[in-house]
């Protein structure tokens, strides 16, 4: 059987990075000129290593299907950027962030990857401060915090609800900067269509021009994958409309693994979903469970006057509440991580006790948090602690200082306001730990293409803790991968300018323009979307939250059968040659319904629990997920081989020297 | 809801463009606005019609994508949203909605409602950063306290999504307000000082280059901002402008 080889460093845990980088190849600041690279991607991974990349002397091509860079989906993000900086004193530590996100990732993350992340984590945030991000700050003028999920320290910063996009455009100052230079040509919208690979190395992209429809040849002596997750296999999930899997795939289909799949993360605070008309779901933050505490009824009589509208969540008193987190897990309480919530959720709603009309919420309350805020200011203030109406108030200003944005975006939405009646939330698809296999230095399988951000697989093992996708994304772009690279490219300062005019890039152009003509010439009856959401449906029931076996090889023929049906009925209006929204969502809808199958085929083979992938057959009695160390302290890669459930697993095996593998508790 | 929706539609950038009439049935109050877009595409993809183009992305109000001119307003009738974040709670059963494109002379349309902002970039490769490498090797992120009040006005401006609304309702099709918001967001904090005289005047002159129009104070571009960014920026920029022409 095929091998991985990860390339761990050896050597003691805490050196591995440091000697790593003190021993790998350089490339002379003369021969960077000569080098080309190019990314695909422009969030917090793609636009910060176009940056460093740029900065470093290499010549920087970067690619964006949205209009402008500063749109790539990590602007959404909002709760806020781990870092072991220990500004609070309360006792974190790169350790401790190690430990926290391996325990968070129920042990199955790459040890050495994951201590390299805690490691650069503080640079991060003064390589921000430095660039003018503005996060928020105390009375003092210094750097504030907030707690998140699955952690007993403070290390999350901020910059209120929009975290997100205060980092992506820090990050997009960087790129600007190096744009203003010359050293990054930009390419917006523009579509990677597929990779090119000459002698088994990765030596450019297709690309397509979703203005005009021109099909590009781009050469370069590396390509890095930066195309962010693939939640939207899911039809609703809270990623942007455009966020696909193609990038990653379509390497994957030349050779690059593609690892643990099926790990994705269903956050448990988003907006519940209104209707068939639904395009897609909202977040909001995890922030939110520092002061909101979860509950349904614990009467199931409260439960249905809600649902006909005679009682009002607010009318019902506190000893009829079920504040399930607190009750389940006191350690933690509202804190826990994303998928003990989300799972915690789905339950109370199984059971019946949902306070929608779908009966698919739960409350998210702020109530508490409001008054304890207010009587804090009343007393600050010297005001009567007794007045409720001032307390009140004094604590809503309080709330709309820290949530402000995402309060106002609830309101939008729903047409309820949260400072007067609790939050009505449900789990939805978020982020995919899972994605394209990488080796210490972020290479994909494929000699030269590397993969970084949420498009590989490395960090978050099968759950990742809130805060951490930035930080993986930025430690990703700006620290490691500008430097792993030059270990790569040293052996190429004599090749020379990649010529595109070569059969490689001939019959990949070809292939390229043949399935665009096969879409446009199709003539079917179903629109795209009309499959996509038959896709989602059929991943979200037998995929998503919970999983058998069963479900999942009825899952495995349904994506098939519909995919059959995708290429033979689809309609895809317009022509080749022009901007074609359809015709792209044609091409990203097919990848995802390969990648869908592939994602089921992961679920089913393993058989075990963990983090966010839990299989009915492997829990303990109260109902946690159970792993199975003993056989599956692996991460799947898969090799493509034709149909996607076809994909022949290579593994890679898991060691922890540094971290003892326990039972994942939160109790 | 039963609507009719009067949309302008453009095959590319030099085609003339026209109003064209489509009826749309059974809206529900809970889609929001590009829901309904989205449904009025299915219904004329069933049909044979080009769908109707328009640029979108986060549907969260942030990524700033979304760029319709909705009733003669940006981003529609509601206030401190995106088109995105409209609601059809925000319109009758019966009306007529009349939806085109953010219209400037430096924003050409693409098709129908999508145009090109790429100005926005230039203006911002032209001084929108500030000059660290990304190394890492910086002071440590405490090592200038900021005071609060001067972080919080940069947050607020820093907070702009770059989508162009406040062009879009300018009668002069100015950038001012957008603008103003990059420069007084690093004019604010002591890591942008060191370059803002240049910034500005770098700024100023892309931004000037691109074709936008001037600033006459009317003061529609900060109703109109779904980020509610304040006009002060401006004040701030033209402050930061003077004494900047003035060392120059």
């Amino acid at each position: 059987m095929a091998t991985l080889d990860s390339k761990i460093p050896k050597g003691p845990m805490a050196d591995k990075w440091t000697n790593h980088k003190s021993h790998i190849n350089l490339v002379s600041p003369a021969n960077k000129r000569l080098i080309d690279v190019i990314v695909v991607g422009t969030g917090l991974a793609g636009a910060s290593a176009s940056a460093t990349l740029a900065e470093l002397g290499y010549n920087v091509k970067t690619f964006c299907f949205q209009d402008s860079p500063r749109r790539a989906h990590s602007i959404a993000a909002q709760g806020g950027i781990n870092a072991a900086k220990n500004y609070q004193g309360d006792g974190d530590s790169t350790y401790r962030l190690f430990y926290d996100t391996i325990k968070g990732g129920d042990y199955r993350s790459r040890e050495a990857n994951v201590h390299r992340l805690a490691e650069v984590s503080t640079n991060i945030i003064d390589q921000c401060v430095a660039q003018g991000v503005p996060f928020a700050r105390d009375y003092g003028g210094l750097l504030d915090n907030r707690s998140f999920g699955g952690v007993l320290v403070s290390r999350t910063f901020y910059a209120k609800g929009q975290t997100g996009q205060q980092l992506l455009l820090g990050a997009y100052s960087a790129m600007n900067r190096q744009i203003g230079r010359g050293k990054i040509k930009m390419y917006n919208r523009h579509e990677m269509m597929d990779i090119v690979l000459v002698d088994g190395k990765a030596r450019g992209i297709i690309t397509r021009n979703l203005v005009n429809g021109q099909i590009e040849r781009h050469g370069a002596h590396a390509v890095v994958i930066a195309s962010g997750g693939y939640g939207n296999v899911f039809f609703l999930s809270t990623n942007a409309m455009g966020s696909n899997v193609s990038a990653g795939w379509k390497i994957h289909k030349k050779g690059a693994h593609f690892a643990n799949p099926c790990f994705t993360q269903i956050h448990p605070t988003c907006i519940p979903v209104s209707g068939d008309h639904q395009s897609k779901l909202t977040l909001m933050s995890e922030s939110l469970r520092n002061d909101g505490r979860i509950w349904v009824p614990k009467n199931i009589e409260d439960v249905n006057a809600i649902r006909e509208g005679k009682l009002k969540p607010t009318e019902i008193a506190e000893e009829n509440r079920d504040y399930y987190l607190e009750r389940r897990y006191p350690a933690f309480g509202n804190l826990v991580p994303r998928d003990v919530a989300s799972r915690a959720a789905k339950e109370r709603c199984d059971a019946g006790y949902g306070v929608n009309k779908t009966g698919e919420a739960v409350y998210l309350d702020f109530a508490s948090a409001i008054m304890r805020y207010g009587k804090e200011q009343a007393h600050v203030k010297g005001l009567n602690e007794n007045d409720a109406v001032l307390v009140k108030k004094l604590g809503q200003d309080v709330v709309r200082a820290k949530y402000g944005n995402l309060f106002q975006m609830y309101e939008k939405i729903v047409d309820q306001n949260p400072y007067e009646t609790p939050m009505m939330i449900y789990p939805a698809v978020h982020y995919t730990m899972g994605g394209v296999w990488v080796d210490y230095n972020l290479m994909t399988s494929i000699p030269g293409c590397y993969a970084i951000g949420e498009a590989n697989f490395s960090d978050h093992g099968a759950n990742r803790l809130g805060a951490s996708a930035l930080m993986q994304g930025l430690a990703d772009g700006y620290f490691v991968l500008p430097y792993t690279i030059g270990d790569y490219l040293a052996s190429d300062i004599r090749t020379g300018a990649i010529d595109t005019n070569t059969p490689e890039f001939e019959a990949a152009e070809k292939a390229v323009k043949d399935q665009i003509d096969a879409f446009v010439n199709n003539n079917g009856k179903n629109s795209v979307d009309s499959y996509h959401r038959k896709l989602g449906k059929i991943m979200w029931n037998k995929c998503g939250m919970s999983r058998n076996a069963e479900g999942l090889k009825e899952a495995i023929a349904e994506i098939k059968a519909l995919r059959e049906d995708f290429y033979k009925n689809v309609n895809v209006p317009g022509k080749a040659n022009e901007f074609n929204e359809q015709l792209a969502k044609a091409g990203r809808v097919a990848d995802f319904l390969e990648l869908g199958e592939l994602f089921a085929k992961d679920e089913l083979e393993r058989t075990e629990s963990c983090g966010g992938h839990f299989r009915e057959e492997s829990q303990t009695p109260e109902g946690e997920a159970l792993r199975d160390d003993e056989n599956f302290t692996f991460v799947s890669a898969w090799e493509y081989k034709g149909e996607p459930s076809e994909a022949v697993l290579v593994k890679e095996d898991l060691n922890y020297e540094e971290i003892e593998v326990k039972t994942r508790s939160y109790k | 809801m039963n609507l009719t929706l009067k949309i302008w539609r453009q095959a590319n950038a030099d085609a003339t463009g026209s109003i064209e009439t489509y009826p749309i049935e059974n809206v529900s109050p809970d889609m929001s606005f590009l829901e309904m877009m989205d449904v009025l595409n299915e219904e004329l993809i069933g049909k044979g019609i080009d769908p109707v183009a328009f640029d979108h992305d986060c549907r969260e109000g942030i990524c700033g994508m979304c760029s319709m001119y909705i009733n003669g307003e940006a981003h529609g009738p509601d206030r401190l949203v995106t088109t995105c974040q409209l609601h059809m709670r925000k319109f009758k059963d019966g009306d007529t909605i009349t939806i085109e494109p953010f219209r400037a002379n430096a924003f050409p349309v693409v098709k129908d409602l999508a145009v090109d902002r790429s100005a926005f970039d230039r203006i911002q490769h032209a001084g929108g950063f500030v000059s660290v490498n990304t190394s890492g090797n910086t002071q440590d992120a405490n090592a200038i306290p900021i005071d609060k009040h001067d972080a919080d006005k940069a947050f607020d401006a820093a907070t702009c999504i770059g989508c162009g609304a406040c062009v879009a309702s300018c009668k002069n099709a100015s950038a001012m307000l957008f603008v103003s918001a990059k420069v007084s967001q690093y004019a604010l904090l002591p890591q942008g000082k060191v370059e803002a005289t240049d910034r500005v005047l770098n700024m100023v002159k892309q931004m000037d280059e691109e074709g936008f129009g001037n600033c006459t104070n009317t003061g529609a571009c900060e109703v109109e901002c779904p980020k509610g960014i304040s006009l002060e920026n401006i004040a701030r920029m033209n402050r930061e402008y003077l004494s900047a022409s003035l060392k120059g």
